[in-house]
Order: structure tokens, then sequence, then C-alpha cells
């Protein structure tokens, strides 16, 4: 027990340290979220309408969370690759569900931490007031969606595994889907008729519905006054957004696995690609 | 359990390559056409052969990371692929370049392997200063970028990470390779020390005859994907009709040499 924990802190460790080393480029990813973010919250500001700014600012903010975490998890096989050091990850004595969890439990810790760094960014740029919501509900929300976000991570994580060559692009063309279909910025009725089927497959699209009834957007009064929605008028978003994450992360370590049987049959499994 | 530490059976490996869009339209590449030998535990065996010869495949197939098509593989006594889990607690590997996080230190490195074995961080860190210690790593450096270190210090890296571990089995896939005469040395008489001091039983790939002379008790030639010869380095001479090992090497790796005049200098 005691040296499963150790193999799990030690994906904590490297990924916190490389995180260290890399500084520079952590500040320039996150100054980069929070002048994007703002710029897209700008448009609510211009328009003059809070409803608007509220609701692409908690597109922002959640957006900034997932798409981070997926990313981190999505594309460590793809970065393992490139530094070199894929062989030797996978030939140590070190089951995947405990080197994914110890990958997850990182991702989710550093998303967290640049979140609220963007959060903090904002403030610099909108007069946000976040009074009346319901923020605890929010946390909820946001903790159950990244089980759901873990699991699609580790499914596509496996991409850069079957692909050393086009895995890690395919990777990104599949978070932009998710971005395009969640309805982060806009309500999914203004998609066309034949994408919005999509939407009901990513947990974004239930996290969003569910952070934007818990902040009170739809329930604002007309003086911009938030009624945030108790945790129980979430409850279907809740139980679906469950249900994805107790569905996805096992599925994401069956085909984890599987991928990795078939590259080990056929040689992909090597630091270079 | 077997006292062998390397069991090899006939082991044969096809790499696949689609050609063409459509199912089946494929080449294949024979990287090992049923290669057998052995290692007794304590000994030390070297691999040599031109490059694409197979030598990298099948220390990968020991690795752990390469399924073969065909043939048996134990290693320590644990059949592979079944029992991988048994044998990755008990095999360190040392690759031609030295496969590390490049922005992180030689500490970090180390602490993050030895983290995945399972070890205390402070007694990792003690046995990492002492074994680079002894292969001549300046420890000043050991906490700077590995991107700053020479060539001959990331390798040292490599080879303490993999003792580290204090494996009793080790792999060694041109460990010396791209070396300065200085560095080179001081890795030889590390390995030579290990064997004297811990009898870790090791497989050598090399392109250098005189190390492969040095360290190995026997030695195999692999040429194409088959094992052409076997035995100790005065063998495989008298094999070649005289010379030296590279003599020896060029002559039974060369092209001409084909599956029927296979031969094994310990048959011979």
């Amino acid at each position: 027990m005691i040296s499963r924990f150790k193999q799990t802190w030690a994906f904590v460790y490297r990924d916190y340290q490389l995180t260290r080393r890399y500084w520079s480029w952590v500040v320039v990813f996150t100054v980069y979220a929070v002048v994007s973010g703002a710029s897209v919250a700008l448009i609510g500001v211009a328009s003059n309408d809070r409803k608007l700014t509220l609701t692409l600012t908690i597109g922002v903010l959640f957006w900034s969370v997932l798409s981070v975490l997926f990313n981190e998890i999505a594309m460590s096989i793809a970065f393992e690759r490139w530094e070199g050091t894929l062989e030797y990850t996978f030939m140590a004595p070190v089951s995947r569900l405990i080197h994914l969890t110890g990958v997850s439990l990182y991702a989710a810790a550093y998303s967290t931490l640049r979140a609220i760094a963007v959060l903090g960014g904002l403030f610099l740029f909108l007069d946000l007031d976040f009074t009346g919501a319901n923020l605890f509900g929010l946390l909820i929300v946001l903790v159950v969606s990244s089980l759901a976000f873990v699991g699609l991570g580790l499914i596509a994580a496996i991409l850069p595994v079957m692909s050393p060559e086009r895995g890690a692009e395919a990777t990104n063309i599949f978070q932009s889907i998710l971005l395009l279909v969640s309805g982060v910025y806009y309500p999914i009725s203004v998609l066309p008729k034949w994408v919005q089927p999509f939407a009901a497959l990513s947990p974004a699209t239930y996290a969003l519905n569910a952070s934007r009834k818990l902040l009170g957007v739809e329930t604002m009064t007309p003086d911009g006054k938030l009624i945030g929605q108790p945790l129980a008028s979430v409850q279907s978003e809740l139980v679906t957004l469950a249900a994805l994450g107790l569905l996805l992360v096992p599925l994401g370590l069956w085909v984890f696995g599987m991928a990795e049987r078939w590259a080990k049959r056929t040689g992909k499994l090597k630091r270079t690609g | 359990m077997s006292c062998l530490a390397i069991r090899v059976s006939q082991v044969k490996k096809v790499f696949r390559k689609r050609t063409g869009w459509w199912r089946g339209q494929s080449t294949e590449e024979w990287a090992l056409k049923g290669v057998s030998f052995h290692l007794k535990q304590g000994e030390a065996y070297g691999l040599l052969g031109p490059n694409g010869s197979g030598k990298s495949t099948l220390i990968r197939i020991l690795s752990t990371l390469l399924v073969p098509d065909g043939g048996e593989v134990e290693v320590l006594g644990y059949k592979l692929p079944e029992q991988e889990a048994q044998v990755r607690e008990r095999i360190g590997r040392v690759s031609v370049d030295a496969a590390f996080y490049k922005k992180l230190s030689a500490r970090e490195n180390l602490l993050y392997s030895a983290f995945l074995y399972g070890f205390d961080k402070a007694e990792a860190e003690k046995r990492a200063r002492e074994i680079l210690g002894r292969l001549g790593f300046p420890l000043r450096r050991f906490s700077d970028p590995l991107e700053e270190a020479s060539r001959g210090m990331q390798q040292k890296v490599a080879i303490a990470r993999a003792l580290l571990l204090q494996p009793p089995l080790l792999l060694l896939d041109e460990p010396t390779t791209g070396l300065d005469p200085k560095s080179k040395r001081e890795v030889q008489e590390f390995i030579e020390e290990l064997r004297r001091e811990s009898g870790t039983t090791i497989l050598l790939t090399t392109h250098d005859m005189f190390e492969a002379e040095r360290l190995c008790d026997r030695i195999g030639m692999l040429a194409h994907g088959s094992l052409v010869a076997e035995g100790s380095a005065e063998d495989l001479v008298r094999l070649a009709g005289g010379g030296t090992l590279e003599d020896a090497f060029i002559k039974l790796s060369g092209e001409k040499l084909t599956g029927e005049e296979e031969a094994t200098a310990e048959g011979a």
C-alpha cells in the first residue's frame, strides 16, 4: 500500500518538478488564458448585458479547469514521447491505474490552481460580483464533472500511443470539438441541427448548464442581482455527470490497456515517433 | 524457478508497415527470425551485430516493451509476456540515448525513478550520490538540469538510475556509445566492479569489440535477425579462422552468411 502511494506520488512529483522547471511557459499560458478569457467576457460588457457577461465568464472559468485537466491527461503520453522517457515509464513496475491516477491527481491540482489564477486575472478586467450565487454548488459540479473529464482524457491519451506520428494532433482536434459542441460560450440551440446531438455526449454541456443555474444567471433580478439555485435544481445534471464519470474512467483505463497491448505487439511503444 | 537469468527460445518478431489504404496492404520486416540463447545467473553476455540486426528489438522484448510473435522468453524464471510485472521489478536498463527529462536535474530524475520503484527519498538520494560518486559524476552538478550536462555525464546518470534499483539483471544497450575514452573506461570499470561485488547478470549490446571482449564471458553475434555465432571471444576468433574479434565480427556477421551456415562456437 505504502509502495503504491509512493508510486502514485512519483508522477505527482515529476509533473510538479517539470512545471517548476518550465515556469516561464506556465506564466505565458496563464497570461494567455487570462487575456483570451477577458477578451471573451468583455463582449458581454460591450453589449451592456450582465447576463451575457456572466454566461461568458462562467464558460471561461469552467473551460479553463476542464480543458487543462483534459489536456494534461490526454497529452501525458505525447509529452513522454517528446521527452524520450516513454519506454522507461512503461517498463517501470507500476500498474497503469497507478500511473494514470498520479497523472490525473497532478492535472486536477494544476488545473484548479490555474483556474484560480485566471479568475484573479479576470477581476482586473471585469467588475465581477458573485453575491447570491451558489458557490458551494458550483464547486460540487466542478468536482463531479472533473471525473468525467479525467475519463475522457484517459481515452484521448491512447491516440499518441496508437499513432506516434499523428496521435497528438488528433488529441487536440478532439479537445476543440468538445469546446465546439459543449456550449461553453453560447447556448447549444445556436449550433447547426446536425451538431446538436453531439452536445449530449459531452460532460461539459451538463457542467455548464448546472453551473449557470447555480450561479443564478437565468434567474437574475431586473437590477442584476444573482439568485443562485439550490443544488437540488441541478440533480439531473449531477447524476448524468456522475454516471459519465463512473462510465468513462473505467472505460478509459480499459481502452488504454488495450491500446498498450496493441502497441507492444506492433512496436509502437517506442521513445521516438 | 529456473537457474537461468535469461532463456530465449526460437524468438521471432516481425514489423508490418502499411503501404496502402486498403487492409492487408503492408510490407513485412523480420527483426528476429528464431533467435535462441541463454544467460546463466551472474554471467555477462555480449550481443554484437551490425545496425538493424535485431539487438535492440531483443532488448525491448526482454524489457517487456515488445511482445514477440513467436518463441518463448523467460527472464529470471518468469515468462514473458505473461509475468511482465515480476520481470519489471527485477531488471534495470540503460539504453544508447540517456532518456531523461532534460529540464530536470540528476537528483530529480533519480528521485522520480526511485519513487516509481517504491524507494524512500532519503535512502534513494544517499544511494544515488554514492553510485554517481563511484562513476566519477561531479556531485556539485547533482541539482543542475541534465540538459546542461555532457553526454558522458548523462549516461552516468542513466547507469545510476538502473543501479539504484539494485536489479539482479542489467540490460545494457550500447551504454558507452558516444562517450569519451575516459568516461567509457569509468563505466566499464564500474560494470566490472558491479559484477565482482553483486554478481549482477549483464546482457550487453555494443559495437565496441574491445568492450565486449573485456566485459563479457560469452558473446553472441546477430545478423539479419539471426544468431549466427556464439561463444567466448577466443571461440569466435577461432571459428572465424583467426585474427581479432573485429575480424571475426565482420566475417561472421557478413552479408554472405546464410541460415545454413549458422554455427555456434560452443558446439563447434
